[in-house]
């Protein structure tokens, strides 16, 4: 099966501190893979080097075969990778459709497409993927006005409004309500069957990454620790003392 | 009433209102082309500042540009530089009236493409700056066009330009620029409103919801800002062109790049109406114009410390300016309304 993200021996370190080293992992396409790990142990960092946010020190980073890592953020979203934020971000003072309309793939762009008046196959489609999410009654109200966890669905509606190829999920469970995580699992598969989004998720919840990833990375202290399927990864020792904090 | 027949009825009225204002209210005909100036400068200003966030203090240079690009051109198109020296420094620019006009027209187009391309220049270089450091550049930037125009003999440096005489045979001046003012506020408003419900809105409401997250989805933010700011410098050039010759006379730093005062107007004006709304800077200028302007006659002498009151009233009190009250009041008004039954869990 072709890898539609590779990264090859990525480091990166601020200053002394080393948050990710010598770290690779494959991602093969139409699959749904996990990222887990202690807080701290540069999860996050990796998924801020994937998307641009800071270049790696060394290393690489191919997109469908494409070497990424000297990219900008904007033009990586535009080939189709996309992320969500661990401390959810939408457009506050914008109503949930209008998170929804300017979310669209954003991949040509004239001076015509820049001041283009609202399409109304753009506005079904986003009605549809707010009623997918469960928001499709508040699509009027401002996104600051939601809930945490609404704002959290709205910002995955908004990342499949785009289209993209690749979605790098951070922590897309956290402080949704127990009760919902079972319907968020469910629709994370479904995004994945239906419309064929490749995910990666970060997780700290191990009930919901054992359901959700066919493969697991763990890292621990910026390194890559263990791969392998869920049960692997459940039994790993090395991994089971990684949260304990045995090192 | 419908929403149709409620735009008709508004918009109809609104046009018929102000195009017999100056006939009604003779002896303020100024006073009121000045209103439309400031309803120019709180609508330009709040395409930047209110709908995209990026607060800006410089966009009086756009406006000087405008100014000074008018005169020089009426100037040169008839007389030469020693030639209007000779004139008393051009207090006795007489120019007939087909000049005048041609003078003004050409001068005003003149300054809309000095002004965009300035826009596009400076905008690509320092848009990219984000909250205060962006306001305190453009700060500067306005205070540097002062000093550079007070430095350029060809432009009359630090004594300014007289602008050209105003030519018998069309009327009243203040009149003329009391409807070249309307137009263009007019024009100003039909265009934002149409620019705001489609997708240059959206993309600059998010700018200024979420920078980051904009360009996180792709956006391409430089594009929309560097457009959202031309096409302020677009309208603030035209305006500056007709205010040099309703004021007669420039000066670098007190009339053409006017930072301390119609600088900080157009924040004010904005602020108080509620930025990042349509009609909040039109609302906003009427309120801030007309109380200044009953200040001058009721308060005269302590009409600055009036204003000054006025500003510190308006940050502390209005915040989020007249919309913005009304909208965190009454959000049903703005349409924002759960639509079914709540379906998604949770509490709003």
């Amino acid at each position: 099966m072709n890898a539609i993200l590779e990264v090859t021996n990525a480091s990166k370190a601020f200053g002394g501190v080393i948050a990710n080293h010598d770290i690779s992992l494959s991602v093969p396409e139409g699959r749904i893979i996990g990222l887990i790990g202690p807080n701290g142990s540069g999860k996050t960092t990796l998924f801020n080097s994937i998307v641009g946010y800071h270049p790696i020190d060394a290393g690489e980073i191919r997109f469908e075969g494409r070497e990424i890592s000297n990219l900008r953020v904007p033009q990586i979203a535009r080939l189709g990778l996309l992320r969500t934020f661990q401390q959810t971000r939408v457009y506050t003072k914008m109503t949930c459709l209008q998170n929804m309309e300017i979310s669209v793939s954003q991949d040509r762009e004239g001076f015509a497409d820049m001041i283009a008046r609202p399409n109304p196959e753009v506005v079904g489609k986003a009605e549809a993927l707010l009623e997918f999410v469960g928001l499709f009654a508040k699509r009027r109200l401002r996104a600051g006005d939601l809930s945490f966890g609404q704002q959290k669905l709205l910002e995955f509606a908004m990342a499949l409004m785009n289209g993209p190829k690749l979605l790098l999920l951070d922590e897309p469970t956290a402080g949704i309500n127990p009760t919902l995580i079972n319907g968020l699992i469910d629709r994370l598969k479904r995004v994945n069957a239906d419309l064929g989004i490749t995910l990666l998720v970060i997780e700290h919840n191990m009930r919901v990454i054992m359901n959700l990833a066919e493969h697991i990375y763990c890292l621990a202290h910026g390194e890559l620790l263990a791969e392998g399927s869920p049960e692997a990864i459940r039994d790993d020792q090395r991994v089971i003392d990684a949260y304990l904090g045995a090192h | 009433m419908s929403g149709v027949a409620r735009n008709v009825v508004l918009y109809g009225g609104l046009a018929l209102v102000s195009l017999a204002a100056p006939w009604i209210f003779p002896a303020y005909q100024t006073q009121l082309a000045f209103l439309w100036l400031m309803v120019l400068f709180a609508l330009s200003w709040d395409i930047v500042g209110g709908q995209m966030g990026y607060n800006s203090f410089g966009n009086v240079i756009y406006f000087g540009i405008g100014m000074y690009a008018t005169v020089v051109v009426q100037r040169d198109l008839y007389y030469t530089v020693e030639e209007y020296a000779e004139l008393g420094g051009g207090i006795e620019l007489l120019l007939t009236p087909a000049q005048y006009l041609t003078g003004l027209g050409l001068g005003m187009g003149l300054g809309v493409l000095i002004a965009v391309a300035t826009a596009a220049i400076l905008g690509t270089g320092i848009l990219s700056l984000r909250g205060h450091y962006f306001a305190i550049c453009t700060l500067g930037l306005g205070v540097a066009a002062g000093e550079f125009a007070s430095g350029w003999d060809y432009i009359g440096a630090g004594s300014g330009m007289v602008a050209p005489l105003f030519p018998d045979g069309l009327g009243e001046r203040s009149l003329l620029f009391y409807y070249i003012f309307f137009a263009l506020s007019a024009l100003a408003f039909v265009t934002l409103r149409w620019l705001y419900s489609g997708r240059f809105g959206l993309a600059i409401n998010a700018i200024r919801d979420d920078e980051d997250k904009a360009e996180a989805m792709g956006l391409r933010t430089t594009r929309y800002k560097t457009l959202a700011w031309c096409i302020a410098a677009f309208f603030l050039a035209i305006a500056g062109g007709g205010a040099g010759n309703l004021i007669g006379f420039i000066d670098p730093t007190d009339v053409a790049f006017a930072g301390s005062t119609f600088g900080v107007w157009m924040v004010l004006m904005a602020v108080l109406g509620g930025k990042g709304t349509l009609w909040g800077p039109v609302i906003g200028a009427v309120i801030f114009h007309v109380t200044q302007e009953l200040f001058w006659i009721y308060l005269f002498g302590w009409q600055r410390v009036a204003l000054g009151v006025l500003i510190v009233v308006i940050v502390v009190f209005f915040p989020e300016g007249i919309m913005g009250y009304l909208r965190q009041r009454r959000p049903d008004w703005f349409g924002e309304t759960v639509a079914e039954a709540d379906d998604a869990g949770g509490g709003r």
